[in-house]
């Protein structure tokens, strides 16, 4: 099988979250191959973001373990995932509107002239340089790249989010409900940028509530329901209806028996 | 395909943005140079109401301009300080009362020994670099206490500063229990002397001008200012950054101290009282925002000279000081609510 052979950049097993009472989370075994693009979909509540909150180092599991590029780790920050090369654009965007584009790209490992500590001084010429290649890189086209985050539309600035990611995403990219905010075109665009990281080999997990998008953008789309996987599948080997149908229960993984009627 | 969409996407803003580019800096000059012009026009048309005056211009009068640069210089080296707290979305209220207790403890090093020397004749004059370096010591710690205060326990800054207003104070009062400090050595005069509290003030304002602009702790001030969380998950230290963020302002209060007892040959428990208003005032009409994230020393400068301007018009023109109070507080709240109608207009685009 060649998708054996392919290497697992991440895995989880048995992976755990409980709020006081309330199991967002339970006993999730998740994978994801290199280079592959995934899809994680489910209902409001059935922890999608609880998964990734544990995976990019914003929260502690409860249980589980997660192995990523071969060995098990423990994230006990959102830097610390980052170092691993773990990227994630998050909902609410992360970038600071007072700056303009090549700062918020690099915003916390600025380019410098010599190491002065705080008072390095920073390197513009450079970043912005490097700001344009990876805006071209990602296919962004900002018309100023020197113009405060502030003043841009929606879109612009989730473009600018995520060539941060793309940037300097060495093994994976999460997003997160990347276009929730975005009008037809900009989410065009966005979807764009996430099929030129397709054609780069960087592996990505998009959390989505848009099908259409989920079934355009990815190899493969795991299904949460109610804290748990129901199930895994190849887009090439299911249909909208399937989906839909392990996202509300009615297939696969329902344990009770009256969301089968919903 | 794709060509096509994205030009679409780029088309929407560019025509409704180009006035966005214009800095806030400009507005503040503009507003200098219309404060100046009047006070001109007003200098020039004053004998019709006053007849003890003649007609006489405002600005070309050198004296006049070094005086009006002069009296904002100490406030201004604090208001340098208080600008980098405002940016990072805090508020400095310690400064005043800082300046006080560092005057004091910095004096007591600066004393001249010519009459302690009648009884202790071992005794001599401390170089005026110990009262230097104490004063700006002093500062330093005050506002190192501030940032921990801020930056660890997330006390609003509002809060901790007011707590350090209240106890710099009462440091300032305990030291010489209320009785003020003179007679400084010779050497000691330099820093307040002629237009040394100017130049000191311009330096100091083209440093910081420069670091904030150009460096990796400017950067990081503006980051933490504008969006706090994505400079924490962006890897900022954001509280190692404000820690050194308060000490800097705490240190700049404390240099103010020093050239303002320099200047005054004497320092008192009640030396900079209310002068954190004037520091806050003065980056508020520079165009620094109170939300945080934009607003530059440069502006501050101007915000300072039009504070400088208008003082000393009023004098010029012979309004009561009473008046001056009233219209320079009428002046913070514009440069406030302008502020606040610029961000209501960049919120709805």
């Amino acid at each position: 099988m060649s998708d054996a052979e392919r290497s697992i950049i991440l895995r989880t097993e048995g992976l755990t979250k409980h709020y006081g009472g309330v199991r967002a989370l339970e006993g999730a075994d998740f994978e994801l191959r290199a280079g592959e693009h995934v899809a994680i979909v489910g209902d409001n509540g059935a922890g999608k973001s609880t998964f990734v909150r544990q995976i990019t180092g914003v929260e502690r599991p409860t249980g589980g373990k997660i192995f990523f590029d071969g060995s098990e780790v423990e994230f006990d920050s959102p830097i610390a995932a980052r170092e691993q090369g773990i990227e994630t654009v998050f909902q609410n965007l992360a970038l600071a509107d007072d700056l303009d584009v090549p700062s918020n790209l690099f915003l916390g490992r600025e380019e410098r002239y010599f190491n002065l500590g705080p008072f390095s001084i920073l390197n513009e010429r450079l970043m912005l340089r490097r700001a344009r290649e990876a805006l071209t890189s990602t296919a962004v086209k900002i018309p100023n790249l020197k113009n405060k985050i502030r003043n841009m539309s929606g879109g612009q600035r989730q473009c600018v989010a995520i060539s941060r990611a793309a940037t300097f995403a060495s093994k994976l990219i999460i997003m997160d409900e990347p276009t929730a905010a975005l009008g037809v075109q900009e989410t065009a665009q966005v979807e764009n940028i996430i099929r030129t990281l397709k054609a780069r080999g960087i592996p990505l997990i998009l959390i989505s509530h848009n099908l259409r998008q989920v079934f355009d953008l990815v190899d493969r789309i795991w299904v949460f329901r109610r804290g748990q996987i129901v199930g895994a599948v190849d887009k090439d080997k299911t249909h909208g209806n399937e989906i839909v149908a392990m996202i509300t229960g009615v297939k696969q993984g329902s344990d009770e028996p009256e969301a089968a009627f919903v | 395909m794709t060509e096509a969409t994205i030009d679409a996407v780029k088309e929407v803003p560019t025509a409704e943005r180009t006035h966005r580019y214009w800095p806030g800096e400009v507005n503040v000059l503009i507003g200098l140079v219309v404060i100046c012009l009047v006070f001109e026009l007003l200098g020039w048309i004053q004998p019709i109401w006053r007849s003890d005056i003649a007609a006489q211009s405002f600005l070309l009068n050198p004296t006049r301009l070094s005086i009006i640069v002069g009296q904002v210089s100490i406030t201004g080296i604090i208001a340098v300080g208080v600008t980098q707290v405002i940016i990072t979305g805090g508020i400095d209220l310690s400064s005043g009362s800082v300046v006080g207790a560092a005057a004091m403890i910095a004096m007591s090093f600066a004393q001249s020994s010519t009459y302690a020397r009648a009884v202790y004749p071992h005794l001599t004059d401390l170089p005026i670099v110990m009262p230097a370096v104490i004063a700006v010591i002093c500062g330093a710690l005050a506002g190192f206490v501030n940032g921990a205060l801020v930056a660890y326990t997330k006390v609003p800054s509002f809060i901790a500063t007011l707590g350090m207003m209240v106890t710099a104070r009462g440091v300032a009062n305990w030291y010489t229990r209320g009785q003020p400090i003179s007679f400084p050595t010779n050497g000691y005069t330099v820093f307040g002397s002629g237009l040394h509290p100017v130049l000191i003030f311009l330096a100091i304002a083209v440093l910081f001008q420069l670091v904030l602009r150009y460096t990796l702790y400017g950067r990081h001030t503006y980051a933490i200012g504008s969006n706090e969380q994505a400079a924490r998950v962006s890897g900022i230290n954001v509280e190692r950054h404000l820690l050194l963020v308060y000490t800097i302002a705490g240190a700049l209060a404390g240099v103010a101290a020093l050239v303002l007892t320099s200047k005054n040959l004497t320092a008192q428990a009640g030396m900079g009282l209310m002068y954190e208003l004037d520091a806050i005032a003065m980056a508020v009409i520079g165009g620094v925002s109170l939300s945080g994230g934009r607003g530059s020393i440069f502006g501050t400068v101007l915000g300072a000279l039009i504070f400088g301007v208008i003082t000393s018009g009023f004098t010029f023109l012979g309004i009561d000081a009473y008046y001056q109070q009233m219209i320079k507080g009428a002046i913070i709240v514009v440069a406030v609510v302008q502020d606040v109608y610029r961000q209501r207009l960049r919120g709805r685009a």
